[in-house]
């Protein structure tokens, strides 16, 4: 019964989305709609098959082949963000890089939005809906609510990625900074994230534990905020049902104000909360040992939740936004640093009386350092925030090299060691392919990440220092073109650094498919028959 | 009153102080007497189950249409 309603659904999709590409208004609608048709024609072909089929969900076992497809993906898609970022780093550096015959696709303008969002939303948004269905089994002794809906969430976020990415670079944007996506991927987008929640929440609600695991609680407070970031800032009627292009609700400084609660919650909520999910659990496994201080933990968590959602104004200081709302946006947001530097004490100290294993994992080294850079992006943010610094680094290199250690530092490196700690778990290997090549990632990432961040301190306070220079009449010293020309040497090493970071993420992608490969199985991967009878 | 000026006030009065009484009471629970055996124990809980989850006490197999 239940198959034959899919059915339905996906061919009235199929059969819409090829009317709607056929009627399109513009390019990037109309490839979108092909996209969607052809989704949801696989989809359709995919349940016809298994009708009538009988449905084996066994509770006995963790669903674990959708957390295997999270790796995949997750890995796929950090080489395909990392390449992204490179290349637009070297369009900055040479700029006939933004090639004639392909102007208005492959030029920056198009380029950025696809690395941002292939980076914060594929990489980071895959990892995310991956170890949280890693964590919250394990912690809830629970099976995936909701047979296989986990699986419509991992390929419906795809499928998000896929219509965001072809639609940026063919011209669909609503030209908000993280929130770019055209109104009917957000509607896609909601219903995913919908379903997400739903499956977490439902195996949160059957758990085999007395207790929700604190790592639990920061991924369910990603999701929900998430959702609610995301439902408020899209607020957009659509121009026509057949057109990408829509219109925003709001608008002026109610516009701009939204826009960057949403922007700074999305760092706040999705690149903090989400990934410090992941630092609650992998740090202990890893380590061995449980966390450093749980009451700490609960600390850390009801002080982000508290303090992070009114930071956001930091990001309008000087502008229309009343005095009152930069000044309350720059007092949270330099309040923020501690319990920041709490949740990094608490993962650090996780390894007092292991420290040695620093020397021999090169896995918990990544982890370690990760948290090294949450710390130091907290400490660096804060300090941005503050007004007076602001004006010299708002609108400079500074912001991008900021925003590149969090990136980088802290979501990529635990990322990585959450992909190298999953995956021999997943596929039942004995250990990784190898672990040098661990080291070989650890050691161009960070290499890569320091020329990035210092060559990006460098450009954006000698930008802002021009900006401002004025000589003894008051007159401007510098056109915005001498600022140009004068980071072309701090743009060169930035993409440099990128340049090995993605080599990094190359090599841990070959260490990975060699585990998986040319590694023995421990046992049969079907846990039933590794599990010894009891 | 303008909904404006009801938020602003509301915001900086009775509002901030009710989210204040939140967080400083959410601090006192997780410090009350007895949470430490609590918090020691949950904590251990990512060292359980890792493999399997916890059988279900009367349908181990279900099987769905």
């Amino acid at each position: 019964m239940w198959d034959y309603v899919k059915l339905i659904v996906l061919g009235a999709i199929a059969v819409g989305a090829a009317i709607a590409a056929n009627y399109g208004h513009d390019l990037a609608y109309t490839v979108n709609a092909i996209e969607v048709m052809l989704a949801a024609a696989i989809a359709f072909v995919v349940v016809l098959r298994g009708v009538g089929e009988p449905k084996v969900v066994n509770q006995g076992e963790y669903l674990d082949g959708v957390i295997r497809a999270g790796v995949i993906a997750t890995t796929f898609w950090a080489v395909v963000g990392f390449l992204a970022g490179v290349f637009i780093a070297s369009q900055l550096a040479f700029p006939w890089l933004n090639f004639e015959f392909l102007q208005g696709i492959g030029n920056f303008g198009r380029l950025r939005p696809l690395h941002t969002s292939a980076v914060i939303f594929a990489f980071g948004g895959n990892a995310l809906i991956m170890t949280a269905f890693y964590v919250v089994q394990r912690t809830s002794a629970a099976r995936l609510w909701g047979g296989n809906l986990a699986w419509w969430v991992f390929w419906g976020w795809q499928l998000v990625i896929v219509l965001a990415a072809t639609g940026y670079v063919l011209g669909g944007t609503q030209s908000k900074e993280y929130a770019e996506p055209t109104w009917y991927v957000d509607w896609l987008l909601t219903v995913v994230w919908v379903l997400y929640l739903a499956v977490y929440a439902g195996t949160l609600m059957k758990r085999k534990e007395p207790h929700i695991y604190v790592a639990n609680w920061f991924y369910l407070s990603f999701i929900i905020t998430i959702a609610m970031l995301h439902l408020v800032n899209n607020m957009a009627i659509p121009v026509s049902l057949l057109s990408s292009q829509s219109v925003q609700v709001t608008s002026g400084v109610q516009d701009a104000m939204i826009q960057w609660w949403y922007g700074h919650n999305a760092v706040g909520f999705f690149l903090t909360a989400g990934f410090l999910g992941m630092m609650y659990y992998f740090v202990p496994k890893q380590a061995e040992r449980p966390i450093f201080s749980y009451k700490l933990s609960i600390i850390h968590f009801w002080a982000l939740i508290f303090l992070y959602i009114w930071a956001g104004p930091h990001h309008l200081h000087y502008t229309a936004l009343p005095e009152w709302a930069a000044t309350l946006g720059m007092v949270f947001s330099v309040i923020l640093w501690m319990p920041s530097w709490g949740g990094m004490i608490n993962g650090l100290m996780t390894l007092s009386g292991a420290w040695d294993k620093l020397r021999t994992d090169p896995i918990i080294r990544m982890m370690v350092v990760a948290v090294g850079f949450y710390g130091m992006s907290t400490f660096e943010g804060p300090m941005m925030s503050i007004k007076s610094v602001n004006s010299l680094s708002h609108y400079t290199d500074w912001t991008i090299g900021h925003v590149h250690s969090g990136a980088l530092g802290w979501n990529g490196m635990i990322t990585f060691g959450a992909l190298y700690f999953l995956t021999p778990r997943l596929w039942n290997r004995e250990s990784l392919y190898s672990l040098k090549l661990v080291s070989w990632h650890f050691w161009l990432a960070t290499i890569g990440i320091v020329l990035y961040a210092s060559s990006m301190w460098v450009s954006g306070i000698m930008e802002g220092l021009m900006w401002r220079e004025v000589d003894a009449n008051g007159f401007l010293v510098n056109a915005f073109a001498d600022t140009v020309a004068a980071k072309f040497p701090m743009n060169v090493i930035r993409a440099l650094g990128g340049a090995l970071y993605l080599t990094g993420g190359l090599i841990m992608a070959y260490n990975l498919w060699m585990t998986v490969r040319a590694q023995p199985a421990k046992a049969p991967v079907n846990a039933n028959n590794f599990v010894p009878a009891e | 009153m303008e909904t404006y000026t009801l938020l602003r006030q509301l915001a900086d009065s009775w509002g901030m102080l009710l989210m204040l009484l939140l967080f400083a009471g959410v601090m006192l629970w997780a410090f009350r007497p007895g949470s430490r055996q609590v918090h020691s124990d949950i904590a251990n809980s990512i060292f359980r189950n890792e493999r399997k989850p916890v059988a279900e006490a009367t349908k181990p197999d279900r099987t769905e249409a």
